[in-house]
């Protein structure tokens, strides 16, 4: 089982990446869980959601203490990076923030994912440079899912789902060669 | 079938809509604006009514109609929106007109918050309304029952001709998870309704009322709701019990709580502390023998609601003196981790085995 | 001997309980014969509200839901939607409709559901004794204004009709009297019209009529009638507020 907490700010696209994950779950025959934080959190700007992949029936849909934490911000790194459980992976968008973590029993990753999205074509697949990189990290699901995805949500606009191929392709690379 | 992602709420509107649901009233209110949402784009689909109410006190009384009128109809609400409707529910009761009402809690009281609460249990279970009546109260903890419970709300409801309830948290509103949906069932398979006001003249003349002004009369109606109740009660009640068997700690709680239960228990477990999770599935009728059951083994109980303590009179009363039942709770929309969980059942057999 | 009079089939046997002079009865008479000409009658579902009417699901021989108070025209909704080749009609009172109900009453006006409200003005509360009602008149005596209607304290009367006029889906709104029989029978006409309307499918039909209540008002029923030709519809003016059947284009 792993417990992922993505967080950003709106419209960065965390919400559609816990999403994809908990589609390319199902797809994988595994029991998924996706919650997304409404109410206060929601306002200002901030989003995040709770995505948990199992083998077996998933009894708790929280990700109080995640696995894995994928933070595309600066404000979401530090507010939930001292949540993940100790020997946890931080993910964290390098573009929009710093990677100072405060702790030591965590593997923090540094992808610039802003900038590889522009390499890629386009700002806002950002978030799947994020995801790539979550994918080589965990292979939580197989490329083959997400790109399945890709190709059901962005039918018929072609240049798009290159796009974010190549923004996938680009964040699973940033990983070879990181040590956390 | 093959199983889809879907939210809580569409998996409530595909349950009702799949079992004949035809008629749907509403009123915006956080957290469920999403199945008045999705009910406006998918009731005419089916040939179905959507109407977006002017108020929660004028949608209920649109479900008194339309379910007066012998159709499946249905409304949900928020907290604050369901003690709006509780005269119209309590009109429903009394005269006997079968629909579902959804309750997707948010934290009270008053205007409250919007985020997931259960204090609404109270309001829920034993009455809400005026005067002598229950609603068959059902709780959902994951979205594949958030489903099926709502399927089955309106076989029970039309049976028993006494008003359903979907009793769920503002978590299982928002959830995503994978589900398995039923196929669609024709209407011609629901079984017709004799006492439905559906245009009758004369001798075939019905009345639907809840005006019973002679005492003489209205005794007896209420005695027969009466033994409508102790029928449901002896028929369908509904649990999940979870490591019981030898469990020295049962845990307690219903709808997505109960889950965290199940995650703290795997815990105390992995501790070696012998732990188990009863999970009412029907709220009404309360599932009592189950405690009573597991009273016989337990050392202690712990019920854990995101209220002040409500539910737990009722496992009280199951549990009849017999052991110890303790309390943990969060109010406000905060939801308790795994640990307070862990902790809370470790305190309460703690204490249980303290010497008189 | 010839038969001069036969009751009409759409009112039940069972004794009705208004007061004497009340003049209730008759509009009971006038919507079930209505029904009847139109022959509508295997069609109609009645809904009853709270009131004075309450007991009207005992006198219309047709399907009838007794309503919470003020929420009829939401009932009727309910009903009307999901059954729309039924004939649907309601019959409220003024603390019903123009009080308690009147959020349900403009609503219903301003989705112009297709149905037929029958609101009876007596300009009081008169099944809990007597109390001020939204339509009792300037100066006239209640039992929660004992010393006459004052505007100060009180406000003023509420025209329904004249309100739901100015609303854009209502098909027709008419106010009527019972004050004498040339007026009943124009109340008839009236009454008739908006059952048509509905099951012609044109839209929502709104029929206002004054009803006298010589208890309530402490008058005899004579002296009732009279106050309502010379005071009741002096408030409230009778008249067509809306028919679109005379509309062009219509």
């Amino acid at each position: 089982m792993i417990r992922i907490l993505l967080a950003g700010q709106g419209g960065q696209g965390v919400l559609s990446v816990g999403k994809m994950l908990a589609e390319g779950g199902l797809r994988e025959g595994k029991e998924v869980s996706y919650l997304p934080a409404y109410g206060p959190e929601m306002r200002g700007g901030t989003a995040n959601c709770s995505v948990v992949i199992s083998e077996e029936e998933i009894a708790s849909p929280l990700c109080n203490e995640p696995d894995v934490l994928v933070a595309m911000n600066g404000p979401s790194f530090h507010k939930f990076t001292p949540r993940v459980r100790p020997g946890g992976i931080v993910l964290v968008n390098g573009s929009l923030s710093d990677c100072y973590a405060g702790r030591e029993d965590v593997a923090v990753y540094d992808i610039p994912a802003n900038d590889l999205a522009l390499e890629a074509g386009d700002m806002r697949s950002a978030n799947n440079v994020i995801l790539g990189a979550l994918c080589a990290l965990t292979h939580v699901v197989t490329d083959k899912s997400v790109l399945n995805c890709f190709n059901e949500k962005f039918v018929g606009r072609p240049a798009l789902i290159e796009i974010n191929r190549r923004a996938f392709a680009l964040g699973k690379r940033a990983i070879d060669g990181q040590d956390g | 079938m093959s199983k889809i992602l879907l939210h809580g709420t569409e998996a409530i509107c595909e349950g009702a809509i799949r079992n004949g649901c035809r008629a749907f009233f509403g009123y915006p209110i956080t957290p469920q604006n999403e199945v008045p949402e999705y009910m406006s784009v998918n009731m005419p689909k089916v040939g179905g009514a959507f109407v977006q109410a002017e108020s929660e006190v004028a949608a209920i009384n649109m479900v008194y109609g339309a379910g007066g009128a012998g159709v499946r109809a249905m409304t949900s609400s928020s907290s604050p929106g369901v003690s709006l409707k509780q005269e119209g529910i309590s009109y429903i009761a009394c005269a006997r007109i079968p629909c579902v009402i959804v309750n997707i809690m948010r934290a009270g009281p008053g205007l409250g918050g919007i985020l997931p609460a259960q204090g609404d249990y109270f309001q829920a279970t034993k009455g809400g309304g005026h005067g002598d009546y229950h609603l068959l109260v059902l709780a959902p903890c994951s979205v594949q029952e958030a489903c099926d419970l709502t399927y089955l709300a309106f076989d029970l409801s039309d049976k028993y001709r006494v008003p359903a309830m979907i009793l769920a948290d503002g978590m299982i509103g928002q959830l995503m998870e994978p589900v398995e949906l039923p196929p669609m069932r024709p209407l011609s398979a629901i079984p017709k309704k004799d006492w439905a006001t559906d245009g009758g003249y004369g001798a075939e003349r019905r009345v639907l009322n809840s005006l019973i002004i002679k005492p003489e009369e209205l005794e007896p109606h209420v005695n027969e709701l009466q033994r409508t109740y102790e029928l449901i009660a002896a028929q369908e009640k509904r649990c999940e019990e979870y490591m019981t068997e030898d469990a020295e700690i049962v845990l307690t709680a219903y709808g997505t709580v109960a889950r965290i239960c199940k995650s703290a228990a795997k815990q105390l477990r992995k501790e070696g502390i012998k732990a188990g999770v009863i999970r009412p599935i029907t709220l009404y009728p309360f599932p009592s023998e189950a405690y009573a059951k597991a009273a016989e083994h337990a050392k202690a109980f712990l019920s854990v609601e995101l209220s002040l303590g409500q539910m737990v009179e009722d496992v009280r009363l199951a549990v009849n003196g017999r052991r110890p039942v303790a309390f943990y709770g969060r109010t406000g929309g905060n939801v308790p981790e795994e640990g307070e969980i862990v902790q809370a059942a470790k305190s309460a057999l703690a204490k249980a085995r303290l010497p008189e | 001997m010839a038969k001069v009079f036969t009751k009409t089939k759409m009112l039940t046997d069972v004794p009705m309980h208004y007061c004497p002079g009340c003049t209730h009865g008759i509009v009971h008479r006038l919507v079930a014969e209505s029904i009847e000409e139109l022959g509508l009658q295997e069609k109609a579902i009645g809904i009853a509200p709270v009131g004075c009417a309450v007991f009207a699901y005992d006198y219309f021989n047709c399907d009838m839901q007794e309503a919470a108070h003020g929420r009829a025209p939401a009932v009727a909704t309910g009903i009307k939607r999901c059954l729309p080749d039924r004939l649907v009609f309601v019959y409220q009172g003024d603390g019903d409709l123009a009080s308690i109900g009147m959020a349900e009453t403009v609503h219903a006006a301003a989705r112009g559901e297709r149905i037929t409200i029958i609101f009876i003005n007596n300009s009081i509360y008169g099944m809990t004794g007597g109390q001020m009602a939204p339509t009792t008149l300037i100066g006239q005596k209640a039992t929660t204004c004992q010393n006459g209607r004052d505007p100060v304290v009180n406000g003023y009367p509420v025209r329904v009709c004249e309100l739901l006029a100015t609303l854009d889906a209502p098909y027709y709104i008419e106010r009527v009297s019972t004050q004498d029989v040339k007026h009943v029978l124009a109340a008839k006409k009236a009454i008739k019209k908006a059952l048509r309307f509905q099951a012609e499918g044109r839209g929502y039909s709104f029929v206002e009529v004054l009803v006298s209540c010589p208890t309530n008002w402490h008058m005899k029923p004579v002296d009732a009638l009279r106050f309502m030709a010379e005071e009741t519809s002096r408030t409230f003016p009778l008249g067509v507020y809306r028919d679109k059947s005379e509309e062009k284009g219509e």
